[in-house]
């Protein structure tokens, strides 16, 4: 209990102090590890014991960025930068989609109440919750006859059941929150549904629009069974290029660390940037943050 | 505005004009609508796949076996251990990561610069990609050079612990891993719950002197279940359909000891080509979270109105 008697004990201080050093520790730990580890050398890597103090090296990032590896071994391809432009485009690309289609769905089901509606609502928001390949494995099947298997459509396409419910429920907690009272005066003054829906709705739900839209980029970005089933190499993001890397280039550390940094460093960004938002986006706005 | 039905009834004016303001929130709603669509049809396809003999690599056996294929799963030690798998990493990640996102959020309470700074530093676990968090584990605990390696070696002197490549130990790492993803998701939910909690009812405990633990166990963790309910079945359910991380960690293995529903029904499918048997599994894990995810929807739409009613 944070203020009760033990908080202000001196020996209750004492133990809360070492729990969060020990909480800290434990779940920043692995990122700083890894941090360190990109910026060494194989040779450094593989020392024992491992070294806290050392002299950093970029060649990891260089060789990833440039493509090549050269080694006494002969030279080795990296196609890392691919997979990263394809995480790039694969989750901007399926999230602007999903904030044109989802943002005028989610007006509709907050304004206006329509049995349709709720029942979208509630079939997007089941499926969030079924397991991904019950829908990917017989959708792979299909994506073979239609042409559409490895093709970026394909994956942006199917992209949308990540990012859409998202928005979706959302997006329309803020249009439930705006008083509709300020669009009817203005629809009273003689201007359109559109004029209303784009001058007055959009920008008093534009922070959760916002939201809804980072969120589902790091959604988009973090996935990995969707692109593991329905690309292959040249369209994969990192998430499973790095798997890839991983298998293909199995001693190369310094550079699978490097990888790593580079595959996590912006949906970190992005989540501090966006961390206001995060709890309500996390639980659909179940619980605001 | 407690009632989220007013809003609506407000506007209704919009929805009552002539033909086409009639037919706009449905022409709204459609490209969600196609998206349903594109849920269901595979669906459906997963739901007829699994009552069909139907193997990628014998196309002329292909045929309508009725039930048969989950009959045979009753007597299939591989789906049991499917099943014992499952339930047990399930087990494992959601109490753990109860407990201890529950104990964190406790720790940081107190809206402090310094508990609000750490609370922002936990949620980087989160935002990693579970598959990569997978490998950045297996770095660690690599048998050569793994800093977790080395210090179970060192420091507790067990010189041959293999982590995921043990059977008897790969489970504790996956668990582990799903851990440091994961528990920051219950820190977060828990901690806004905890914070958005009334005053008064602490205050008059104060006030009166009621010990700490009678509190937390009569007043904090009563207000608190609604959250704590929550939150619990938002992992329940993602933890169930785990992948990424067994898939990234160990594809499974070794042996069958991760072979949890989803690793299985996709190593059924590309490795053994029985699209019968995987879109089977599919289905009763599909059955399994639909139960749960029903009780979710209750419970998650009884808090979303609150914490909408709340403005």
């Amino acid at each position: 209990m944070a203020h009760t008697d033990a908080h202000s004990s001196r020996l209750g201080r004492l133990l809360r102090g070492i729990a969060l050093t020990a909480v800290v520790v434990f779940f920043l730990f692995p990122i700083v590890w890894i941090v360190m580890m990109s910026f060494q050398t194989n040779e450094q890597i593989l020392r024992i014991p491992p070294r806290l103090v050392f002299e950093p090296t970029l060649i990891n990032y260089k060789a990833l960025i440039s493509g090549k590896l050269v080694t006494a071994a002969g030279s080795l391809d990296l196609p890392f930068m691919r997979n990263l432009g394809n995480s790039v485009l694969l989750s901007a690309v399926s999230v602007l989609v999903s904030l044109v289609l989802g943002v005028p769905a989610a007006y509709a089901f907050a304004r206006f109440r329509f049995r349709l509606g709720e029942n979208i609502a509630f079939t997007l928001l089941s499926f969030r919750f079924a397991p991904p390949l019950l829908v990917l494995l017989p959708l792979s099947l299909y994506f073979q006859d239609l042409g559409l298997a490895n093709t970026y459509t394909g994956l942006i396409w199917v992209y949308q059941l990540i990012c859409l419910p998202l928005i979706l429920w959302i997006v329309r907690g803020y249009f439930e929150d705006a008083s509709p009272d300020v669009e009817h005066a203005y629809r009273v003054d003689g201007h359109s549904w559109w004029r209303a829906f784009t001058r007055i709705a959009i920008p008093l739900a534009g922070p959760g629009i916002a939201a809804a839209g980072l969120l589902a980029f790091i959604f988009a970005w973090n996935n990995f069974v969707f692109a593991l089933i329905l690309a292959s190499a040249d369209k994969q993001p990192v998430t499973v290029g790095a798997l890839a890397f991983v298998t293909a280039s199995g001693i190369q550390y310094g550079q699978i660390a490097a990888a790593i940094v580079l595959s996590i460093l912006p949906t970190l960004a992005l989540a501090l940037y966006a961390q206001r938002w995060l709890v309500e986006g996390l639980s659909l706005g179940a619980v605001k943050g | 505005m407690s009632d989220i039905a007013h809003p609506v009834a407000a506007v209704r004016v919009h929805a009552t004009g002539p033909r086409s303001a009639r037919l706009l929130p449905y022409v709204l709603s459609l490209p969600a609508l196609l998206v349903c669509i594109g849920i269901l049809v595979p669906f459906g396809t997963a739901a007829w796949y699994s009552l069909q003999r139907y193997n990628l690599a014998m196309p002329f056996t292909r045929g309508f076996i009725g039930l048969d294929t989950y009959l045979d799963f009753l007597s299939d030690p591989d789906f049991w251990n499917t099943v014992q798998v499952s339930a047990i990493y399930t087990a494992a990640t959601v109490i753990l990561e109860l407990l201890l996102g529950l104990g964190i959020a406790l720790l940081l309470r107190q809206s402090t610069r310094l508990n609000n700074a750490i609370s922002v530093a936990l949620l980087m676990p989160l935002m990693t990609a579970p598959a990569i968090a997978a490998l950045m584990w297996k770095l660690m605990t690599n048998p050569g050079f793994g800093v977790l390696s080395w210090l179970v070696a060192r420091g507790l002197g067990v010189s041959d612990f293999k982590w995921a490549s043990d059977p008897r130990t790969s489970m504790l790492t996956v668990v582990l891993v799903d851990i440091w993803v994961y528990t920051p998701f219950m820190m977060i939910l828990l901690l806004a719950g905890l914070r958005s909690l009334p005053t008064q009812p602490f205050e008059a405990a104060r006030l009166d002197g009621v010990p700490g633990r009678f509190v937390f166990f009569r007043i904090t963790l009563p207000m608190l279940m609604p959250y704590i309910v929550t939150a619990t079945l938002f992992r329940l359910l993602d933890s169930i359909q785990q992948f990424d991380i067994v898939y990234a960690m160990t594809q499974g293995g070794p042996g069958d000891s991760l072979m949890v529903f989803q690793v299985r029904a996709y190593l059924e499918f590309f490795q053994y080509t029985n699209v019968g048997r995987s879109a089977a599994l599919m289905m009763i894990l599909w059955a399994i979270t639909y139960a749960l995810s029903n009780v979710f929807v209750k419970q998650w739409l009884k808090l979303r109105e609150r914490a909408h009613g709340a403005h």
